[in-house]
């Protein structure tokens, strides 16, 4: 199975047979190559009642449910690894979600797009219209990104709230690139969190 | 243990008299009672469908609702109709007899052949009536645990159930986490609310109020058909959507042109709602309406385990998947999250779904394609 390259870089990094909650997530894709490829106790939280049906089809055990909302229900630590892959920028309160994040899980994965890549600023610059680029497809009245951050918006975060980001990836065209320039050259961020 | 033979020898499924449609069953019990009492003998009609594993590990127990019957997948015996959730139980269905070792059984304190009021009370040969002991759903559940016993189930693969039905697959999952591998709870919830208990009381009491209740001693006279049918009538309304009656009968006129400024059935939704409540007591006994609407209204899931309804599922394996419908205003999804929030809370493996449907808390009955992949997909995972 192909996973998108962030999840790629996820899936690689959780150790076999981890507790891994998985916020957003989708019909399972990730959740699956986890429990199949390295027997991860997965468990998902997804938005849309047709994807948990697709996921649940899967056998996997997903619950219908708001990140906004309703992670307030899971018990501290009860996860190795809290997951949102793509979502963080969709959420109304993102800090708060990944202040519950790291409640749950005692790492956390976070991926994002990342809206200064040069792309997005060329197009910003140049045009003056908002971006509507391989990665944020979406115009700005049909998006469902309502929180747009970059990567050093994020590192800037993370300091505020004394996070600790243990590792991170950036990946331009589906590959990883340079930490160095990642603001200006990544299209996605993948971090590695814990308190 | 007899439980060990049984699993041990592959019973031969054409000559063994336990499995098949309309079976009954008397145990020896004693059943021991949440309110206390004892009953003894405990009878149970109940059907199987396909064939069970020589290591009986394919049994799924499907729950029924308030007033449904063992008939899950057979035509019933009185009506004529087809099973009440064929949509469901049946070969290539998601509960799949050509897979599964499916069991049904008619609950305690129901009419169709298990232990209730119309039973006779062995201390003086004549029927329980008002005698017959409260029941809870946790009664309900052990009484199957017995049939189980009977049957050679040391543990199940799965209990399905809607309604009243999931209340069954919470109850088990809770009483007897060992013999529960996955438990699929639909349209249902962990406790009755003050509204829940509100719209049996008004049930109960349409009942009681009609003259051929007599105190419930009513089985060699007339049954009490009026009240039970206006319980019938107002329990009907709680099942369906104000949408999906608008709908159907929205305010069109019963085959009549204009108002007759009379009290006859002038409008269809009236009309409906009667041929509901008399098509009911010929086949339902009133008692049975008042015990078993008694044990739900009794059922609190979380006041069984000290208030917390995450302790009800402290340490569990067994896998749930829980399913609402976005118009049930019986049991609204709030009730199901509850379950789902308790869960994970106990750190369970739960599914949790909102199904969009037009038709409210009959949903779960109904052809819903959305609900027929969950509950497939879900078993297909686990069993």
């Amino acid at each position: 199975m192909t996973l998108r390259p962030d999840l790629r870089v996820i899936a690689d990094h959780i150790e076999p047979g981890a507790r891994v909650l998985d916020v957003g997530c989708g019909e399972g894709t990730l959740m699956a190559a986890l429990r199949d490829g390295k027997g991860v106790d997965a468990r998902g939280l997804e938005i849309d009642p047709l994807n948990v049906a697709a996921a649940v089809a899967r056998g996997l055990s997903v619950v219908q449910g708001d990140a906004d909302v309703d992670l307030a229900d899971y018990p501290d630590g009860g996860f190795d690894y809290a997951i949102l892959s793509q979502t963080l920028q969709t959420t109304r309160a993102p800090d708060r979600v990944l202040d519950e994040l790291l409640r749950i899980g005692r790492r956390a994965f976070v991926s994002f797009p990342n809206f200064a890549h040069w792309r997005v600023r060329a197009s910003l610059l140049w045009g003056g219209r908002m971006p509507v680029t391989r990665l944020l497809p979406e115009r700005w009245y049909d998006t469902p990104n309502i929180h747009h951050l970059t990567v050093d918006d994020f590192r800037a975060h993370l300091d505020d709230r004394g996070v600790t980001a243990e590792r991170a990836w950036f990946l331009a065209r589906g590959r990883r690139t340079r930490p160095a320039a990642a603001n200006l050259l990544a299209e996605h961020a993948v971090f590695l969190l814990r308190l | 243990m007899a439980r060990a033979c049984l699993a041990s020898i592959p019973p031969t499924m054409s000559s063994d008299r336990r499995f098949g449609p309309s079976r009954t069953v008397t145990l020896s019990g004693p059943l021991r009672l949440d309110g206390g009492a004892t009953l003894a003998p405990v009878e149970i009609a109940y059907e199987t469908y396909g064939t069970l594993a020589a290591d009986a590990s394919n049994a799924v127990l499907v729950c029924h609702a308030l007033t449904g019957d063992q008939h899950v997948a057979s035509e019933h015996p009185r009506t004529g109709k087809p099973g009440w959730w064929t949509r469901m139980v049946g070969p290539g269905k998601p509960v799949d007899t050509s897979r599964h070792f499916v069991i049904c059984a008619n609950v305690l304190g129901s009419c169709m052949g298990s232990s209730g009021p119309a039973s006779a009370d062995p201390a003086t040969g004549r029927p329980y009536a008002m005698r017959f002991p409260v029941i809870t759903i946790r009664d309900m559940v052990r009484a199957q645990g017995m049939l189980l016993d009977h049957l050679g189930v040391a543990r199940l693969a799965a209990v399905v159930g809607g309604s009243m039905g999931g209340m069954q697959a919470l109850s088990w999952a809770a009483t007897y986490p060992d013999r529960v591998r996955a438990a699929v709870v639909i349209a249902s919830t962990a406790r009755h609310t003050a509204q829940n208990i509100a719209f049996h009381e008004v049930g109960r009491q349409a009942v009681m109020a009609d003259p051929n209740w007599r105190g419930g001693d009513y089985y060699d006279r007339e049954p009490p058909a009026a009240g039970l049918a206006v319980a019938r009538m107002a329990a009907h309304i709680t099942y369906l959507s104000e949408a999906g009656l608008t709908e159907k009968f929205g305010r069109k006129l019963q085959a009549r042109d204009a108002k007759s400024f009379g009290f006859d059935a002038d409008f269809q939704v009236e009309s409906y709602l009667r041929h509901q409540g008399l098509s009911f007591v010929d086949r339902f006994d009133a008692n049975s309406y008042l015990y078993i609407t008694r044990a739900m209204d009794y059922f609190d899931l979380a006041e069984e385990h000290g208030g917390r309804l995450a302790d009800a599922f402290r340490g569990t394996a067994t896998r749930f998947c829980v399913v609402s419908f976005d118009t049930d205003w019986l049991y609204p999804t709030a009730e199901s999250r509850g379950v789902v929030h308790a869960l994970n809370a106990a750190g369970a493996a739960a599914s949790f779904v909102e199904l969009s449907s037009p038709f409210g808390h009959d949903a779960f009955l109904l052809e819903s394609p959305e609900l027929s992949r969950v509950v497939d997909g879900f078993l297909r995972s686990v069993a």
